[in-house]
């Protein structure tokens, strides 16, 4: 790492090196050109993966194994009512980005409706999780019924405990902005929860067609 | 007012990584793509393409993947930095399991039935 003479009246290097350009980024006087807050989520994303492909290929190594005569979860699935939790899911990507949009223009209350209508996509995509369980429960297949079952309900069940915590977190950010401890200038804010809120999406466009769609 | 200090890796590159950066409008046709494909691989899992489902299907999930990933995430206007670590993770992710799979390939149960047959008797059945 080299130190290198920089005369800081250059634009993008001065006393404003923190804020954020239209598009909400900025290059904050570090190595990396990045924020250490979103170099740290970026590398926690990055160690998401692992966590998510380990249980991803659980499931696929299990998914057929289940004693005859007990439910596997490919004879339980209900497609139909999934795509549109799916499609919920991803429109709730959309609305992140025009949270952060919204922000950047320094636009807080129209930001705040847009990540209120996250909050509320991502909070209708768990509560359909949840109903799907206990439908999945009432025919026949627990946690405990053969492997396919639980590398299942442990994948799905992982996926909706990441989306409720997203909840969480925009939820708090919405309050935040509303009470004005939240503003424009800080917007990376914003766009670091936004980083784990697609990612959880991401992980769930692989996880539909991987668990649902994909013939056995 | 110069003074010197460690030069950020930000760099005239990095604003023009920025340059293009999508519009609300975008947002609104990238959504509305992603809808399109997770409609067609619904449409795809009820019609009978034989093995061609399988690799269609994966091909429209890597898409979806990498839309949300470079527009939504940003990951294709933001650092190099930022990229490198997303994918060092995926791709570190992908060997393991990769890794992972084969090994229970060579190693693991010879099939499902016999799997099951521990699951039912508690001794391997040959």
């Amino acid at each position: 790492m080299t130190a290198v003479a920089v005369d800081t009246s250059e634009p993008g290097h001065g006393a404003d090196a923190h804020a954020t350009d239209a598009h909400g980024h900025g290059h904050p006087p570090t190595n990396t050109g990045l924020s250490n807050d979103k170099v740290a989520m970026w590398a926690f994303l990055g160690s998401e993966c692992l966590l998510f492909g380990a249980l991803i290929s659980t499931f696929f190594l299990y998914r057929s194994r289940a004693p005859l005569g007990t439910v596997k979860p490919h004879d339980v699935y209900d497609i139909p009512f999934t795509s549109v939790s799916s499609f919920i899911l991803l429109m709730s990507s959309l609305t992140m980005v025009l949270a952060l949009s919204a922000f950047n223009r320094a636009d807080s209350r129209r930001s705040m409706v847009w990540l209120s209508a996250t909050a509320l996509l991502g909070a209708t995509f768990l509560g359909g999780q949840i109903y799907e369980f206990t439908v999945f429960i009432r025919e026949g297949m627990t946690l405990k019924t053969n492997p396919a079952s639980s590398a299942f309900y442990v994948l799905t069940g992982f996926h909706g405990t990441h989306v409720g915590i997203g909840v969480l977190m925009l939820l708090i950010l919405v309050i935040l902005i509303a009470k004005g401890r939240l503003t424009p200038a800080r917007a990376e804010t914003i766009e670091i929860a936004g980083l784990y809120w697609h990612f959880v999406d991401v992980v769930w466009v692989v996880v539909f067609t991987v668990v649902y769609l994909l013939p056995l | 007012m110069a003074t010197t200090h460690a030069a950020p890796a930000a760099s005239a590159d990095e604003h023009a990584e920025h340059a293009d950066h999508p519009t609300e409008k975008n947002y609104w046709v990238i959504a509305l793509i992603l809808g399109v494909i997770t409609a067609v691989e619904v449409a795809l899992s009820y019609i009978d393409l034989g093995n061609a489902v399988a690799p269609l299907l994966l091909i429209g999930m890597v898409m979806k993947f990498f839309i949300v990933a470079s527009y939504f995430m940003h990951l294709k206007f933001d650092s190099k930095m930022a990229r490198r670590l997303f994918i060092s993770g995926l791709s570190l992710a992908l060997f393991c399991y990769l890794g992972v799979f084969m090994m229970f390939r060579q190693f693991g149960p010879r099939s499902d039935r016999q799997d099951i047959d521990l699951i039912e008797t508690g001794v391997p059945q040959r």
